[in-house]
């Protein structure tokens, strides 16, 4: 299935061809030159956007193969799971993005190109709305899993602005899906939240990690992972509509059961426990005279 | 190469708005020298070959006459170091002992290991430390090769191992290395240099072009450091052009040698 981006590419191919072909005039004297001078090297493509760097399908290659392998062998590396993403998901993305163009709400945020990050949205705002919306659940699942929306890398091998747009949107709604989907950011629920990603995306990295995630899983959750996430994460990916067509800036207000409900997600089995206001604990224990610390006032996080 | 072609590099690849020498200099102390993964790297862009570059550097410097004092810049992980204190054992048992100097050669030996970056210096410590070696005649100093704080002629052999081309003046480095020499010193320096054989040339490009950057990116999450050093390598001067640069800093002598076809050179200069 060729579509625009497939089409220009090999445009493009085909008239590098022609040119070499029909401006040499004595072609092993000219090939020497033209090695001799460096430029194979030095032609290189114009990026397409801020931080592209274009690469060819050998690279393509390394950067796919390679940053599966460091994924999986060396958990620290978040950054593999993007470069994976990105260099894996040309078919996905384009998939993604023709049903994102088949929605009215998909189409006004591929024309608004809204970003998600702590200068965009006014976090603090959202952190006075009532409890229940869709922003004051979002502040509340940043605050207790300790992250926040500046942490995305930007993206750099998608072969496409538009694609490369889409690859951005996707990374930034991560942390609204967790929240829609109630998961936490401990490993069941990543993955959980992976399988859904899957299901709707089909972006290899999405579905590697949803494979592959569950294998470093401590025995006792895997109990839980087979009986009761699973299940609940393949009903939601196939059922649910197509998150990324969810235009959030405009929905902070809103009520987020309401909202689960639109998009035909399923309550989660294990909901995130509401924060405990911690400065009204007081403990009080007579062991002997000594006094036991206060809790800190960290959060608790599932 | 050209000044055009240096300038064009310079542009694209030097980072917007800051100047070229401030963004070497960051890239000397900064994520550029992490560590470990550079030093897998290294064997993953040079296929390994880069020991055998090292260990045949270091044989061209012998014999060496006892009480030489050895000054290895830019050698701060002690690659050059180690080996030339291993050869130098290998030389000792090989020599007769009756007839040297009672206090022997290897003993009378100095050599001093300098880098600009005290990490790399760190990361020599250790592993002289885990190599059993005899490390009693190693020196360790963080300075910079353009300015030296080491009194003139105090020096036998001055060792550069791909380093100089990290240097933002070659031709201050040169002088400093000849003031610290003693007349009838050596200068002796591997680098990366120029292929003149297309065909290879093409393979070698492309390989450190097309395949070094994506290797870094998998190995040490950084792209850009690695298209930097690729790029860095391109702008050295060629062989001969390097040659005169010695020649101009008052060395004679000047020669160099090819190994791999070209991917390194060995020069040497002696002052005389």
């Amino acid at each position: 299935m060729l579509t625009q981006s497939l089409i220009t590419c090999h445009n493009r191919v085909i008239l590098a061809v022609l040119h070499r072909q029909y401006t040499t005039t004595s072609r092993l004297s000219n090939i020497l030159n033209h090695i001799r001078e460096g430029d194979h090297i030095n032609r290189k493509d114009e990026p397409l956007y801020d931080g592209h760097i274009p690469i060819n399908i050998f690279q393509r290659a390394i950067l796919a193969v390679g940053s599966s392998i460091m994924a999986l062998t060396d958990p620290a590396r978040g950054d593999m799971i993007a470069v994976n993403g990105e260099s894996s998901g040309h078919f996905a993305l384009m998939r993604m993005h023709k049903k994102m163009l088949e929605s009215e709400e998909g189409q006004e945020i591929l024309k608004d190109r809204p970003k998600i990050n702590s200068s965009s949205v006014d976090l603090e705002k959202l952190k006075h709305y009532p409890d229940g919306t869709l922003g004051r659940e979002y502040t509340k699942f940043l605050e207790v899993n300790n992250v926040s929306p500046d942490t995305r890398l930007p993206v750099r091998f998608v072969d496409d602005a538009d694609l490369a747009y889409v690859m951005q949107r996707y990374r930034e709604t991560h942390d609204l899906v967790h929240t829609l989907l109630g998961c936490p950011t401990n490993m069941l629920g990543e993955v959980a939240v992976k399988w859904v990603e899957a299901l709707q995306t089909g972006l290899p990295m999405c579905i590697g990690g949803a494979v592959f995630g569950p294998v470093r899983l401590k025995p006792k959750n895997r109990s839980t992972y087979l009986n009761e996430y699973l299940p609940w994460a393949i009903r939601v990916g196939s059922n649910s509509t197509f998150l990324m067509n969810v235009y959030y800036e405009r929905r902070w207000e809103q009520d987020i059961t309401e909202l689960r409900a639109e998009l035909k997600i399923e309550t989660p089995p294990v909901i995130l426990k509401p924060q405990r206001p911690v400065a009204d604990v007081s403990v009080e224990a007579e062991t002997n005279g000594l006094k036991m610390p206060q809790p800190d006032s960290t959060p608790i996080a599932m | 190469m050209s000044m055009i072609r240096f300038v064009k590099y310079s542009m694209t690849s030097f980072q917007n708005g800051k100047s070229p020498i401030a963004f070497v200099k960051k890239l000397h102390t900064g994520p550029y020298y992490k560590v470990s993964k550079d030093i897998k790297l290294d064997n993953l862009n040079n296929i390994g070959i880069h020991r055998i570059w090292k260990d045949y550097f270091v044989k061209k410097n012998f014999p060496l006459h006892p009480g030489t004092n050895i000054i290895d810049v830019a050698g701060g992980t002690g690659d050059i170091a180690f080996r030339m204190l291993q050869a130098l054992e290998r030389q000792n048992k090989n020599s007769n002992n009756s007839t040297d100097d009672a206090i022997g050669s290897r003993k009378n030996t100095t050599i001093l290991i300098s880098d600009i970056n005290q990490a790399m210096l760190d990361v020599g410590k250790r592993r002289a430390l885990t190599m059993n070696l005899q490390s009693d005649c190693l020196g360790w100093l963080c300075a910079n090769a353009q300015e030296l704080p080491l009194p003139e002629n105090s020096f036998d052999l001055y060792t550069i191992a791909f380093g100089i081309r990290n240097v933002t003046d070659i031709s201050k480095a040169l002088d400093e290395a000849y003031r610290i020499l003693r007349p009838g010193g050596r200068f002796m320096c591997l680098e990366f240099s120029h292929v003149e054989n297309p065909l290879l040339k093409w393979a070698y490009d492309t390989y450190s072009f097309k395949v070094i950057p994506p290797l870094g990116e998998v190995v040490a999450g950084d792209w850009k450091s690695y298209q930097y050093l690729v790029e860095s390598i391109r702008k050295f001067p060629t062989q001969d052009g390097f040659k005169n640069m010695i020649e101009e800093a008052g060395f004679r002598s000047v020669c160099y040698e090819n190994l791999t076809f070209g991917v390194v050179s060995i020069h040497s200069g002696y002052k005389i």
